[in-house]
């Protein structure tokens, strides 16, 4: 069996007097898609930002592909390979659309000092970034000023940054939040697209894409793993209908 | 980025020609040592603008480097050291070392601490002038002498404001051509969303000490040149915070992440206050009204005006 992509172990982060993670151990392997769910406040957030780097954990250690990252700062864990997405779309306003994922290019290179050359003129940076864009459909907005696109382009832009990364774990955190029906349907055959590329740890309210597209399904409640497992032993938890699914049946 | 469409850019080069070709040709001494002064503010306005419009940060603490620039000029002038290919890069020097050192600080924080620490940083250098008898303590002192550049003399106005000019338009190129690279560019992108962009994996701090200080390194400059304009130095002429805040109205004036928007906004301060000050002694009460004015009417900066005029 090949070690997982990362791991956590024994995770624990206290914001203000709460224990918002409690003693968090999971693995993610490569190329697998772990959905986490849970209710409001159980620290779902928490953990992908404590391994986005956003935040730092009080105890316990986060392994990505064999290094320690527990301490890393945000800006080194995403040149190892972890990108992310954010619960409200994080991009660049003034940008043309096609700039954002050129920006993700030249942060995974590494390449931020260079004074003389114009962006349009380095290499393959415009072609990658507009591979990025593809990726996510929506080429033809490619010159749209960023800060001017609905919230649904701008979640696909900011997924396209990502991605111009090249992660080997994506973090994705509540992609189908604020989208409308069709735009949700889009956004699961997007992530479809992407599942068996890089590792995906996706914090989602939405069953059914959750149950449709997750290998493993992470329950989270008050900082606490509750269980973890297939997609259908999770559905059928007692604890977990219980804690988060609600009584009705049909949940 | 805000970009002008072609004809006005033309338009603004031709008139910036013209005019430097007009002063050079017909200027007295008067008029070429208030262009010349717009030329110097415009490059510490520059400076300021790299800050805060390409960074995002507001700085009040720029006078730090352009008095810095203007003292060690003053203090080597005044042991005798005049040649400027040796005085100039010493006294730049000094100013970088200072933005790289307030930079390295202040860059710890954000908003309005960035803004409290830089002021705090040039307020030390401002007493600390006050404090130093050598120099003049708060009266300031006269240069014996103007910087030389190879041994040829800068003391006719002409070839005074001939340089200022030609090294601001060197200064606006260069910093142009970096804020379209890769610098520029991932600068900008942490002045959008630093969270974005760490999570992208650019190193914010590092971009923005490195900004801070090749600001500070221009408004050291403009330091230098204006001891060899005024020959006079004081901490209230060049260490001031009212000359920080000066140099932010003129970059907002103008218009902030467009660069020469700077030089625009430094020319149309220097030439109000002048105006003004004609008639009353309440001239900073005018300019005020005209900054709000700017800021309310014309909400995008002059420039983008500008544009809006000519493509409607």
């Amino acid at each position: 069996m090949t070690a997982p992509l990362l791991t956590t172990r024994g995770v624990c982060k206290r914001l203000g007097g709460l224990l918002v993670s409690d003693d968090i151990s999971i693995d993610i392997k490569a190329g697998e898609l772990r959905a986490i769910i849970g209710p409001n406040g159980a620290g779902k957030s928490t953990l992908l930002n404590q391994i986005g780097g956003q935040l730092t954990p009080n105890a316990g250690t986060i392994t990505f592909d064999g290094t320690d990252i527990t301490s890393l700062p945000v800006q080194d864990r995403a040149r190892l390979g972890i990108g992310r997405t954010f619960q409200v779309p994080k991009i660049f306003p003034s940008f043309a659309a096609v700039d954002n994922p050129a920006i993700g290019v030249l942060g995974r290179r590494h390449h931020t000092f260079g004074m003389w050359t114009h962006v349009r003129k380095l290499g393959d940076l415009g072609a990658q970034a507009n591979a990025a864009l593809a990726a996510v459909g929506i080429t033809d907005k490619r010159y749209a000023h960023t800060e001017l696109l609905s919230h649904g382009d701008r979640r696909l832009v900011e997924i396209a940054t990502a991605l111009a990364g090249k992660p080997r774990l994506l973090l994705l955190d509540e992609p189908m939040a604020g989208l409308g029906r069709d735009e949700s349907l889009r956004m699961s055959a997007l992530l479809k697209t992407l599942k068996g590329g890089a590792a995906i740890v996706m914090v989602e309210h939405d069953m059914d894409a959750v149950f449709s597209l997750a290998d493993t399904v992470t329950v989270l409640a008050h900082g606490k793993v509750i269980a973890s497992g297939q997609p259908e032993a999770i559905r059928n938890d007692p604890q977990v209908r219980l804690s988060y699914l609600g009584a009705d049946d049909d949940a | 980025m805000t970009k002008l469409p072609l004809p006005i850019r033309v338009g603004i080069i031709c008139i910036a020609a013209a005019a430097i070709a007009a002063l050079a040709a017909f200027g007295d001494q008067t008029s070429l040592r208030f262009a010349s002064r717009i030329a110097i503010m415009g490059l510490a306005a520059v400076a300021v603008d790299v800050v805060l419009g390409y960074a995002g940060l507001v700085s009040l603490g720029h006078a730090a480097f352009f008095g810095v620039g203007a003292y060690v000029t003053g203090a080597l002038a005044l042991i005798g050291h005049t040649e400027g290919l040796i005085v100039w890069p010493v006294a730049v020097g000094a100013a970088t070392l200072a933005a790289l050192v307030i930079g390295a600080l202040a860059l710890r924080t954000t908003g309005v601490y960035f803004i409290m620490i830089t002021l705090a940083f040039a307020q030390m250098f401002y007493y600390g002038a006050n404090a130093m008898p050598g120099l003049g303590g708060a009266d300031g002192f006269r240069l014996p002498f103007r910087s030389t550049i190879g041994g040829m003399p800068l003391d006719d106005p002409r070839i005074f404001f001939l340089l200022c000019a030609f090294l601001l338009i060197a200064v606006l190129l260069l910093a142009r051509r970096a804020s379209f690279a890769a610098f520029g560019y991932t600068l900008r992108a942490a002045r959008d969303d630093a969270i974005r962009s760490a999570a992208s994996g650019i190193e914010n701090y590092w971009l923005r000490l490195a900004a801070f200080t090749i600001s500070g390194a221009i408004a050291g400059f403009a330091g230098v040149l204006s001891a060899n304009l005024t020959l006079y130095i004081a901490p209230s002429s060049v260490l001031s915070w009212h000359l920080s805040a000066e140099l932010l109205v003129m970059v907002i004036l103008g218009m902030a992440g467009t660069l020469y928007g700077a030089v625009v906004g430094a020319a149309i301060f220097l030439t109000l206050v002048e105006i003004i000050s004609h008639y009353t002694d309440f001239w900073a009460m005018y300019v005020g009204i005209a900054v709000i004015a700017r800021v309310l009417l014309i909400r995008d900066g002059l420039l983008v005006a500008l544009r809006r005029l000519v493509t409607t």
